[in-house]
């Protein structure tokens, strides 16, 4: 098939983009999104075109390094992520717009590439447990309801891709924070920081200059491990008891 | 990363080896040097030795630990745990990794579990039946004190990660699940559903930005090293490059430490991540350090076909697959385009079944592997056809559907179906599932001593890029148990005995080592922006990646090989003369990235096939042709081969010419287990 790209182009952080606009021929439907950007951008190379930078790694849909806008959607029309999502999705003449993360927090770096560091920053202020190494206990010594450990390990599997933040209108991080204040919640190791992590974490986010969340929804909608809403849910539940604990 | 039981082994009294010869097939490509006599394991019973060994290492008092500086390379699973218990510990440590989170190194992708020797079945486990089946796993060419360590910090790995809030698989009692893995009897894997290898890493990546909260760690994303410091033999830092801005950067420590990951990518088409490379450990090699047994590679016999030429990776799909799917190829050539569903069970070949009545299709991974090659070779391979062949063969569960019902197998491998229907387009359900072979994980590595300390001093290597700990072969659920091993529980011990002996003298910018590393990267750059040839960079490194996966792939000769070096030599050559990377240094630049890449592997590729070619045995995953039973299976040769081929670089640090590399070899003993030869019967 042959698809029409309109592609974001930006050479760096401080310079303006804009749309630019490519053919591809001879796309078949089982490459995968990225593959046929790879196959793109050999032919860029070939006549003296600079490449177009995308950010993607494990491409098997894990470790979250990919992500672009796609006709408007955070990882375009399926829930998975970029490197997962297949051209069959496609079809012979489509205009496909792509674009990167689009979110104040996330500035562009190059092109579809941008810093999402902010996320990290955010788990520096409380995303874990702290317990040195060597300082854990006998593993069985703790007992985990096997509901938790469920429901802890379905919220844990968010891959910090950031298409949450993508398509909140409020450019929230909501969801992302949401799924590791209950994962670590839901577990009784994570119970002595509980208050100060949710505080912590918060304050970083708004820091960050993140949005608010005002429970639109897109944020799940668009999450390609499918995190569920209720995460925001306990967030808040979480900030309101520690604020109560007099944090 | 998934496993099944890989092999059964017998003292076969019948078992006679076929002279080997005595000739040296890698003869004038290489230089014979002295041998490795001590690899600084502690002598006594095997048992106490890393005991021994903990006690001897020096301490160093808490005071000093704040001016001693360690930069540590990579972020997966042996990575992360370092720089954060070395934080923790108080010694200020600079982490780096290419991608823009240390979260999203490549261990995230590890599917299947962890081991640990807890015992918790009460099915017979213990550290040393671990170290049993670890060592016998790896085909008797692992080092054994090094394999009897890690199976014994095996449990402190569970202790730590559920202490992090790791959320592995647990019982309605609300204790830990177990499950059987890896070619062994008992169950020991601990696992989180198919994802254990994510739930690990952000567990040790929670922990490492711990320590960057607490001020210990400083976090480098987005930079990639690119020169090695060695000052008066010591390595002292490492030349990185800011990937979004271009600057090269000086970066000096008392010790540096290498956790960057395996190789796999020199074959092109992987189940690695796309940036997995080889270049941290190939710019160490190149100052000193030695590469051991680089041509032992794990091909798993379980991925999702190639579909084109547009095929940028390859996925795994979990090997717990082959326990109901049945392999089969068209007994006929002219079948292979038809619909699977249409051909007759009298014209299908059920190839494992009928090769290995016992075992069938859970023979291990090495025979299932060949067995495809082999049957594609000889044109019954079926789906698309790619360049010519049809490389893939079925894994139908119209039985397992049948015998099961359909609920029954969506329970047990919804998500793997569902996984393959997103790639493929097919409905597993309904069409047979095609499979083949892939480069999955490397065995070799950088040298290391017992304190996995490489051939140069300061020089520490963890994880997959390390060669110790598996042999010829790597059972399934032990890669996440290494790179954690090495990480949180023996390199802070380890390291702290180098570092012992500081403080070290300072070194300046402006020292001479200093500046020819950074001149040495700034003029390589600058190389790759002014060949303008014409060709891309992603070309060089698939037609090397088919070169190695013929040559060097699931079956070696002395002919093939000798072929892919000459074949290697002139692709390299071709490369620095005619390669078109665009673009300019100073600012993100992925084509240019890759170029480092690729001209490493270039020359990685050519030191495999010559240590493939000085093997002429079969073991683990490596299969030598000329070295095989009767029945086409892999046969060893312990009085010739049983040690560790360590490779020094020899070539001229200033040019692209690689010379002939020396060979040191380190003699495997074994005091604590005895060798055996593998047998499927």
């Amino acid at each position: 098939m042959k698809v029409t790209l309109k592609i974001w182009r930006q050479p760096d952080a401080a310079s303006d983009g804009a749309m630019h606009t490519y053919e591809v021929d001879d796309v078949s439907e089982d490459m995968s999104f990225l593959e046929m950007l790879d196959v793109l951008n050999e032919q860029l190379n070939a006549r003296d075109e600079e490449p177009i930078a995308f950010d993607s790694d494990c491409r098997e849909g894990i470790c979250g390094m990919c992500g672009l806008m796609i006709n408007g959607e955070p990882h375009g029309p399926e829930v998975t992520t970029t490197c997962q999502l297949h051209m069959r999705s496609f079809k012979d003449g489509d205009e496909i717009v792509i674009e990167p993360w689009r979110a104040d927090a996330f500035p562009v770096v190059k092109d579809l590439c941008v810093d999402r560091g902010a996320f990290d920053r955010i788990i520096q202020q409380g995303g874990y447990i702290s317990v040195n190494t060597g300082a854990a206990p006998e593993a069985h010594s703790i007992q985990v309801p096997k509901e938790a450990a469920d429901r802890a390990f379905d919220v844990a599997t968010c891959i910090g891709c950031g298409a949450c933040v993508a398509a909140c209108p409020n450019g929230s991080a909501s969801l992302f924070m949401g799924a590791k204040i209950t994962h670590l919640g839901e577990l009784p190791q994570g119970q002595a920081e509980r208050d100060t992590r949710v505080v912590s974490m918060v304050a970083q986010h708004d820091h960050e200059g993140f949005g608010g969340c005002t429970n639109i929804g897109e944020c799940t909608a668009a999450c390609p491990k499918e995190i569920p809403l209720d995460v925001i849910s306990q967030l808040n539940k979480d900030l309101r008891t520690a604020l109560q604990h007099g944090h | 990363m998934t496993d099944m039981p890989d092999t059964t082994l017998t003292s076969d009294p019948s078992y006679h080896e076929p002279s080997a010869g005595e000739s040296d097939d890698a003869v004038g490509y290489y230089v014979p040097g002295d041998p490795i006599i001590d690899a600084k394991a502690p002598d006594g019973p095997i048992d106490e030795r890393w005991s021994t060994r903990k006690f001897e290492a020096r301490l160093v008092n808490p005071a000093n630990r704040r001016k001693l500086s360690i930069i540590i390379v990579g972020t997966g699973l042996a990575g992360a745990s370092a720089a954060a218990t070395l934080g923790e510990a108080g010694y200020v440590v600079k982490s780096f990794c290419y991608q823009d989170s240390p979260r999203r190194a490549h261990s995230i992708a590890a599917q299947g579990g962890i081991n640990a020797a807890k015992n918790y079945k009460e099915d017979g486990d213990s550290v040393h039946r671990l170290f049993y089946d670890t060592v016998k796993g790896g085909d008797y060419r692992s080092r054994e004190s090094n394999v009897y360590r890690l199976a014994e910090v095996s449990t402190n790995i569970i202790d730590q990660c559920v202490a992090q809030g790791v959320p592995f698989a647990r019982e309605y009692g609300g204790l830990l699940d177990n499950r059987s893995f890896g070619g062994v009897q008992v169950s020991r894997t601990f696992y989180a559903r198919g994802q254990t290898g994510q739930q690990l890493l952000i567990g040790a990546y929670q922990a490492l930005e711990r320590q960057v909260h607490a001020g210990t760690v400083t976090t480098y994303t987005r930079h990639e090293m690119l020169e090695l410091i060695v000052v008066d033999g010591k390595a002292r830092g490492i030349i990185a490059r800011d990937m979004v801005t271009g600057a090269i950067e000086t970066h000096l420590a008392d010790v540096v430490v290498l956790a960057s990951g395996g190789y796999g990518n020199v074959f092109y088409l992987s189940t690695n991540a796309m940036g997995s490379n080889v270049t941290a450990s190939w710019r160490a090699h190149r100052k000193g350090a030695y590469m051991a047994n680089p041509c032992y590679t794990q091909i798993h016999p379980t991925c999702i076909p190639v579909s084109g030429a547009h095929q940028s990776k390859l996925t795994l799909m979990s090997e717990s697959l082959r326990n109901d799917g049945r392999i089969w190829v068209p007994k006929k050539k002219e079948d292979c385009a038809k619909d699977p569903r249409d051909i007759p069970e009298a014209d299908r070949d059920y190839y494992l079944e009928r090769i290995y009545p016992s075992f069938g299709n859970l023979v291990p991974r090495d025979i299932a592997s060949r067995a495809a090659k082999y049957q594609c070779d000889d044109g019954r391979g079926v789906g698309p056809e790619v360049e010519g062949v049809r490389r893939g063969v079925y894994l139908d569960f119209a039985d397992a559907i049948a015998r099961l019902g359909r609920e029954a197998v969506e329970e047990k491998y919804g998500n793997l179906f569902d996984m393959y229907a997103r790639i493929t387009g097919e409905d597993p359900y309904v069409v047979p599932m095609r499979i083949y072979p892939a480069v999955h994980y490397v065995m070799g590595g950088l040298w290391v001593d017992y304190d996995l300390q490489s051939t140069i001093p300061g020089l520490f290597v963890t994880g997959e890029a390390n060669f110790s700990d598996h042999g010829a072969n790597r059972l399934g659920a032990s890669a996440l148990m290494q790179g954690l091993a090495d990480g949180y529980f023996v390199l802070p011990h380890t390291i702290r005995d180098y570092l012992a002996d500081g403080p070290f003298e300072t070194v300046a910018e402006d020292h001479p080592a200093v500046v020819e590393a950074r001149t040495a990267v700034e003029k390589r750059i600058e190389h790759f922006l002014t060949v303008n040839g014409t060709r891309s960079v992603d070309s060089y490194h698939r037609e090397l990646g088919n070169i190695m996966w013929e040559y060097c792939g699931m079956e070696r000769t002395e002919d093939g090989l000798r072929k892919a070096i000459d074949l290697i030599r002139t692709l390299r050559d071709d490369f620095h003369r005619n390669v078109k990377v665009l673009g300019s240094a100073d600012s993100l630049n992925q084509s240019l990235e890759k170029a480092g890449r690729v001209a490493d592997f270039l020359e990685l590729g050519e030191l495999m096939c010559i240590d493939a070619l000085n093997r002429r045995e079969s073991c683990g995953g490596h299969f030598r042709a000329e070295s095989q039973t009767e029945d086409g299976e892999a046969l060893r040769h312990d009085d010739l081969y049983a040690y560790v081929a360590a490779w020094e670089y020899a070539g001229d640090p200033d040019s692209d010419a690689m010379g002939a590399p020396v060979l040191h070899k380190e003699d495997l003993v074994y005091t604590a287990i005895e060798m055996k030869q593998r047998s499927y019967k």
